[in-house]
C-alpha cells in the first residue's frame, strides 16, 4: 500500500518526467522537415525587439524554418525592450530601429555589431471616416499637430495644405508609442530636426514624454488604436497601414516635395553610403524623391558569441540566421513594404556580420 | 386596511420601492456577464476548427493559422504549476490547521493573507529577478513559478478551512489504533477532507488559468509548438492580450477563438468545483 | 466553547501518542520526523516567499531610491528620455480608476448582498444571481479587458462625443468602469455572509415593533454590518489597485497627468506591464520597481486592515 504521500509525489514526478520526456520529441517532430534539416534543429533561437520590423520577421523567420527546420521565436516587445533583453543576455538577437546610444553602449560594455536588416518607412497614419483623399502635411505641421497646437481636424493650418478637402470638425486625437520604440525614435529625430519647439521641448528618443495623446504598445498598439478611434492621427510603420488598409498621409520632403510613402521613395532614401558601423539615420533626407522619415532596422548582437555557456553550433545557427536574412531573405522585403538593402549596404553589413566571432575565430569563415 | 394613515403608508411604500431597488440593482449584474459570453461565444463559435485548434499562427497579416502552440502552453505551464504549488499548500495547509497557535503559524497565516493581496504583476516582476534573469533565458518553468506563487494561498486556505472542520474524534479514533502521526493525517484526516482540498486546488487552478500579467516576463511567448519547460511558451491569456491590442483581423479572429476556449475551459473547472463541493457538501 | 472541548480532549490524545512510541517500528518514526519536518518546511516557506519577494522589490528599487529619494512619489512628469521619473501621474491614475470603480460597484455589490443575505437567501433566483456573481469573479482580466475594448469603448466614444468631451473612448471612465465589474463579487459575497449573521432576534425584534423590511435593514442591519461592510470595500480596493491586464487594455496608456475622469491615464500597473520589459537604464528600472514596491505596501496595508476588521467583526 502506497500512502497517500508517496502517491502524491510519484504522480508529481511521474508529470514531471513527461513533461520532461515530450521536450524532445515536442522540439523536433513537430514537421519531418526538422529531422531533415539542420543538424541542430531541437535548439530554437530567441529574439525580442523591434515591433517596426515584425512582420517581415516573422515571414522570414518562417520562411526559414520551413527550408532548414531552424525555429526561430522572435517577440515583437520593443525596441528598448530587445535592447535591454540582449543587454540581460535572455535574447540571443534583439532588433532596433534606433542604434544604442552612448549610456546603452556603456552599460552593455562589450561590443555590440549592428546589422542592418532593411529599411522602412514611417507613415503618418490618419482614421477620418468618409474622406477619400490623400492629406498632405509639411513638417512645421505635423511638429504642431504633435505638439497639441493644432487641435481639430478642420483648422486652417491643416486646410491650407489640403485644398479642395472638406475636412470635419472633429477633435485630433494623437496616438503614439507607449513602449520604447525605434519607431519612436526615428519619428522623434524628424520632427527633432525638422522643428526647432519639437527639438527644445520634447526632443528625440526611443520613449519621450508625450505633450498629448494616447498610448498603444507595439506598432500593433498604435495601428489598433487609429483603427478604432475615429479623428485619430499616429505613425506607424508602412507595413502595418497597408495590411489594415489605413490611410496614411504625403509628407512634405527637404526639397519641398510632397512624397507618398513607399518601397520606392524609401529605397530613394536609403540610397546612401554607410558608415563602416551602420549607425546612421535616414530621417529628412536629402534625396529629392526620397520619403523623410525612414531609417534601418538592426538586428543587435554581441560581437564575441561565446558567453553564458553557449554553443558554438548557436552562434553559427545564429550568425547564418542573419547571413541569410540580408541575402536570400531580401526578396521578401518588398512584397511586405520594406526597402530592402541597396548593395552597397548589403556588402557593409557583410563585412559587420564577418567580424563576429566565437571564442575570438570568425564564425563564418567561407561563404 | 385601506384606512392606512399616510404616514405608515409612505413607510411601507418605501420599504416596497427599496425591495424594486434591489432586485433591479442585483440583477442588473447579469448584463455584463451575458454580455461577455454572448460576445465571445458569438464571436468564438465561428473561428474554432480543427486547423485553428492543431496549426500554429501564419506570419503577420497571412490568413489561416491557429493557436495549437497557446493551447499546448497554457496546459503545460498551468500543469507544471500545479504540480509545485498543490503538495506545498496542502501541506502548508495541513501544518496551519495542526499547529493553530504555534508562532509559525500566526506569521505564515500573515504571510498567506498578504500573498493573496499581492498584484500579480508583482509576482511577475520578482519572478523575473528570481528565475529569468540569472538563468539567462524566458522560460515556461519560471511562468509556472508566477503561478504557483499564486495559487498557493487559496489552496493553503481551503485545505486549512477543510480540515478544520474534521472533528478531534476522528484523529482520536486513528491515535487509539496505534497509527503514527503522520499516518493519521494522511490516512485518515486528509482523505476526510479530500473533497474540500481537491475542490480549492481546481478553484486555485481555475484562478491563474486566464492569468497574464504575471507571464509577461516570464514565459514570454513563442510562435512554435514548444514543449520544452526551459524554453519560452506561448499561452492562451498572452496571444489573446498581444492579439486583441493588434490591427489584424487575423488575429483579432485568433483573439476570439482563444478567448472562447479560454472562458470554457475556466468555466468548466469552477463548475466541478460547484459539483464537488454540492456532492460532499464542503464548506470553502 | 468549541475551542475548550477540543482543548479539553487534545490533552490524553498526546498522551497516547507517546505510550505508543515505543513500539513504532524505526521506518515509521523516521517518517514521523520527514513528515513534521516538511510540514513545517513548507508552512515556513511560504513566509519565505512573502519576505523573499518584499527583500526582492525593496533591493531593485535601491538605486531609484537613491537618485530620486521621496521626490519621487511627488514627481509630476515621467520623462525617460531626459531622466526624469515621476511616479505622481501614476498614482493618480491608480487611486482615480480604482475609487471610481469602487463608486460605481458599491450600489451594486450591496444590493446583491442584501438580496442575498435578507430578501431571498434560499430559491432558485438566488442560486442563479449566486452564480453570476461567482462566474463573474471567475472570467479572466484579459478577457474583460478584449471585450471592453470592442463593446464598452465605441459605447463610451458615443457618451463622450455627446458630452463634448474628446473622444478617445479608452480612458480612465472606461477602465474603471470594467474594474468595477470585476471587482462586485468580491465586496458582494462578503456582505452577504456578514449580512446573514446579524442575530435574528435583533430583526425580529425590530419587526415586533412594527418597522419595515426598509427599516429593520436601514436601522438594524446596516449599523450591525457597518464595519465589515467596510471592510468589503476595502478588500475589493485592494484587488482593483492591482489588476493590470484589462486595466492595461483600455486605459490609453499615456503619462500625463488625467484632467478629467475622461482623459487617457496610466495605472501603476499598466506602466509596469508596458515599460518593464525595455527599461533600459538602470534608473529607469529601477524606478518601476520602485512602482511595483509602492503597489506592494500599499495593497498589502488595506488588505490588512480589511481583514483585520473581518476578524474582529466574525469573533464578536
Amino acid at each position: 500500500m502506497i500512502s497517500l504521500f508517496n502517491r502524491f509525489y510519484l504522480l508529481g514526478l511521474g508529470a514531471i518526467a513527461l513533461v520532461l520526456t515530450s521536450c524532445n520529441s515536442g522540439e523536433s517532430s513537430n514537421s519531418p522537415k526538422d529531422m531533415a534539416g539542420n543538424a541542430s534543429a531541437g535548439d530554437a533561437l530567441l529574439g525580442a525587439g523591434s515591433t517596426f520590423i515584425y512582420p517581415l520577421f516573422s515571414k522570414l523567420f518562417s520562411v526559414y524554418h520551413d527550408s532548414t527546420g531552424l525555429k526561430v521565436n522572435y517577440q515583437s516587445i520593443g525596441s528598448g525592450g530587445g535592447i535591454l533583453q540582449l543587454t540581460n543576455k535572455t535574447v540571443e538577437f534583439g532588433a532596433t530601429d534606433a542604434a544604442l546610444n552612448e549610456e546603452q553602449t556603456q552599460k552593455i560594455s562589450v561590443p555590440v555589431l549592428h546589422i542592418p536588416m532593411c529599411s522602412g518607412a514611417v507613415v503618418v497614419s490618419y482614421n477620418l471616416p468618409g474622406i477619400k483623399d490623400t492629406l498632405q502635411f509639411t513638417p512645421t505641421l505635423l511638429a504642431d499637430i504633435f505638439l497639441g497646437k493644432v487641435k481639430k481636424w478642420n483648422d486652417p493650418k491643416i486646410a491650407s495644405v489640403n485644398k479642395g478637402v472638406s475636412l470635419p470638425d472633429m477633435p485630433i486625437i494623437i496616438a503614439h508609442r507607449s513602449d520604447g520604440s525605434g519607431t519612436t525614435n526615428i519619428f522623434t529625430t524628424y520632427l527633432s530636426k525638422v522643428n526647432n519647439e519639437w527639438n527644445t521641448k520634447v526632443g528625440k528618443g526611443s520613449s519621450i514624454n508625450w505633450p498629448v495623446g494616447l498610448g498603444g504598445k507595439g506598432n500593433e498598439g498604435v495601428a489598433g488604436l487609429i483603427k478604432q478611434t475615429p479623428g485619430a492621427i499616429g505613425y506607424i510603420e508602412l507595413a502595418y497601414a497597408l495590411q489594415n488598409k489605413m490611410s496614411y498621409a504625403r509628407l512634405q520632403n527637404k526639397s519641398g516635395k510632397f512624397i507618398t510613402p513607399s518601397v520606392a521613395s524609401t529605397s530613394a532614401a536609403g540610397n546612401i553610403q554607410l558608415p563602416a558601423d551602420a549607425k546612421v539615420s535616414l530621417t529628412d533626407t536629402d534625396a529629392p524623391d526620397g520619403y523623410p522619415i525612414s531609417g534601418f532596422t538592426w538586428a543587435i548582437i554581441y560581437k564575441e558569441q561565446k558567453y553564458n555557456n553557449r554553443s558554438q553550433d548557436k552562434a553559427t545557427n545564429l550568425v547564418q540566421l542573419l547571413w541569410w536574412n540580408i541575402h536570400q531573405g531580401q526578396q521578401y522585403c518588398e512584397p511586405l513594404h520594406y526597402a530592402p538593402l541597396s548593395q552597397s549596404a548589403q556588402s557593409v553589413a557583410e563585412t559587420i556580420l564577418k567580424s563576429a566571432t566565437y571564442d575570438g575565430k570568425p564564425i563564418l569563415t567561407e561563404q | 386596511m385601506n384606512k392606512l394613515n399616510p404616514r405608515i403608508k409612505y413607510r411601507l411604500g418605501m420599504s416596497k420601492l427599496f425591495h424594486a431597488l434591489v432586485i433591479v440593482f442585483a440583477f442588473m449584474i447579469a448584463i455584463p456577464l451575458i454580455a461577455i459570453l454572448f460576445f465571445v461565444i458569438k464571436e468564438g463559435i465561428t473561428k474554432i476548427n480543427w486547423n485553428f485548434l492543431t496549426n500554429i499562427p501564419k506570419p503577420v497579416g497571412e490568413v489561416g493559422g491557429g493557436i495549437a502552440n497557446a493551447l499546448l502552453g497554457s496546459l503545460i505551464i498551468v500543469l507544471v504549476a500545479a504540480i509545485i504549488a498543490i503538495p506545498i499548500g496542502i501541506f502548508a495547509g495541513i501544518y496551519l490547521s495542526e499547529n493553530k497557535n504555534s508562532r509559525l503559524s500566526y506569521w505564515s497565516r500573515l504571510a498567506v493573507d498578504i500573498l493573496q493581496g499581492v498584484p500579480s504583476i508583482v509576482i511577475g516582476i520578482v519572478i523575473y529577478f528570481w528565475i529569468v534573469k540569472p538563468s539567462g533565458t524566458f522560460s515556461a518553468i519560471s511562468g509556472s513559478m508566477a503561478l504557483a506563487v499564486m495559487m498557493l494561498p487559496i489552496i493553503i486556505r481551503s485545505t486549512e478551512e477543510t480540515l478544520k472542520l474534521i472533528p478531534f474524534t476522528i484523529k482520536e479514533a486513528g491515535f487509539a489504533l496505534g497509527l503514527p502521526y503522520h499516518k493519521v493525517i494522511l490516512k485518515v484526516i486528509v482523505p476526510c477532507g479530500f473533497s474540500g482540498i481537491l475542490s480549492g486546488a481546481i478553484l486555485s487552478v481555475a484562478r491563474i488559468a486566464g492569468e497574464t500579467a504575471p507571464l509577461l516576463f516570464t514565459a514570454f511567448g513563442n510562435p512554435y509548438l514548444n514543449a520544452n519547460v526551459a524554453k519560452p511558451m506561448q499561452s492562451l491569456p498572452l496571444l489573446i492580450f498581444n492579439y486583441a491590442t493588434s490591427p489584424y483581423e487575423e488575429w483579432h479572429n485568433l483573439a476570439w477563438g482563444a478567448s472562447m476556449i479560454l472562458l470554457i475551459w475556466i468555466l468548466l473547472l469552477n463548475i466541478i468545483t460547484k459539483l464537488i463541493t454540492q456532492k460532499w457538501k464542503v464548506q470553502l | 466553547m468549541q475551542e475548550l472541548t477540543s482543548q479539553l480532549v487534545q490533552k490524553p490524545s498526546r498522551v497516547i501518542v507517546q505510550d505508543r512510541k515505543t513500539k513504532y517500528t524505526g521506518r515509521n518514526i523516521r517518517w514521523e520526523g520527514v513528515f513534521k519536518r516538511s510540514l513545517v518546511i513548507t508552512a515556513l516557506s511560504v513566509l519565505v516567499l512573502v519576505v523573499g519577494i518584499f527583500i526582492t522589490l525593496v533591493v531593485q528599487s535601491i538605486p531609484s531610491i537613491k537618485a530620486l529619494g521621496i521626490g519621487y512619489l511627488t514627481g509630476k512628469t515621467w520623462d525617460p528620455v531626459s531622466d526624469i521619473y515621476g511616479a505622481w501621474p501614476f498614482l493618480l491614475g491608480t487611486l482615480l480608476t480604482s475609487f471610481l470603480a469602487l463608486i460605481i460597484s458599491i450600489p451594486f455589490s450591496f444590493a446583491i448582498a442584501v438580496y442575498l443575505g435578507e430578501y431571498r437567501p434560499t430559491g432558485w433566483l438566488s442560486g442563479f444571481l449566486k452564480n453570476v456573481v461567482e462566474l463573474i469573479a471567475a472570467v479572466p482580466s484579459v478577457i474583460y479587458g478584449f471585450w471592453a475594448l470592442v463593446t464598452l469603448v465605441p459605447l463610451v466614444r458615443k457618451l463622450e462625443s455627446a458630452i463634448g468631451v474628446a473622444p478617445y473612448g479608452v480612458g480612465i471612465f472606461s477602465a474603471s468602469i470594467v474594474l468595477a465589474i470585476m471587482i462586485i463579487p468580491y465586496a458582494a459575497s462578503l456582505g452577504r455572509e456578514l449580512i446573514q449573521m446579524v442575530p435574528s432576534s435583533l430583526k425580529e425584534g425590530a419587526y415586533s415593533l412594527g418597522g419595515t423590511q426598509y427599516e429593520v435593514i436601514r436601522d438594524v442591519v446596516m449599523p450591525y454590518t457597518k464595519s465589515g461592510m467596510f471592510a468589503g470595500v476595502l478588500l475589493s480596493l485592494g484587488r482593483a489597485l492591482g489588476e493590470t491586464m484589462a486595466v492595461t487594455m483600455v486605459i490609453g496608456n499615456t503619462s500625463l497627468i488625467p484632467d478629467s475622469i475622461f482623459s487617457p491615464g496610466n495605472t501603476m500597473a499598466s506602466v509596469i506591464a508596458n515599460e518593464f520589459t525595455e527599461a533600459d537604464r538602470a534608473v529607469y528600472l529601477s524606478a518601476l520597481i520602485e512602482l511595483g514596491l509602492v503597489l506592494f505596501l500599499v495593497t498589502v496595508v488595506i488588505n490588512m486592515i480589511g481583514k483585520s476588521i473581518i476578524k474582529r467583526f466574525t469573533h464578536e
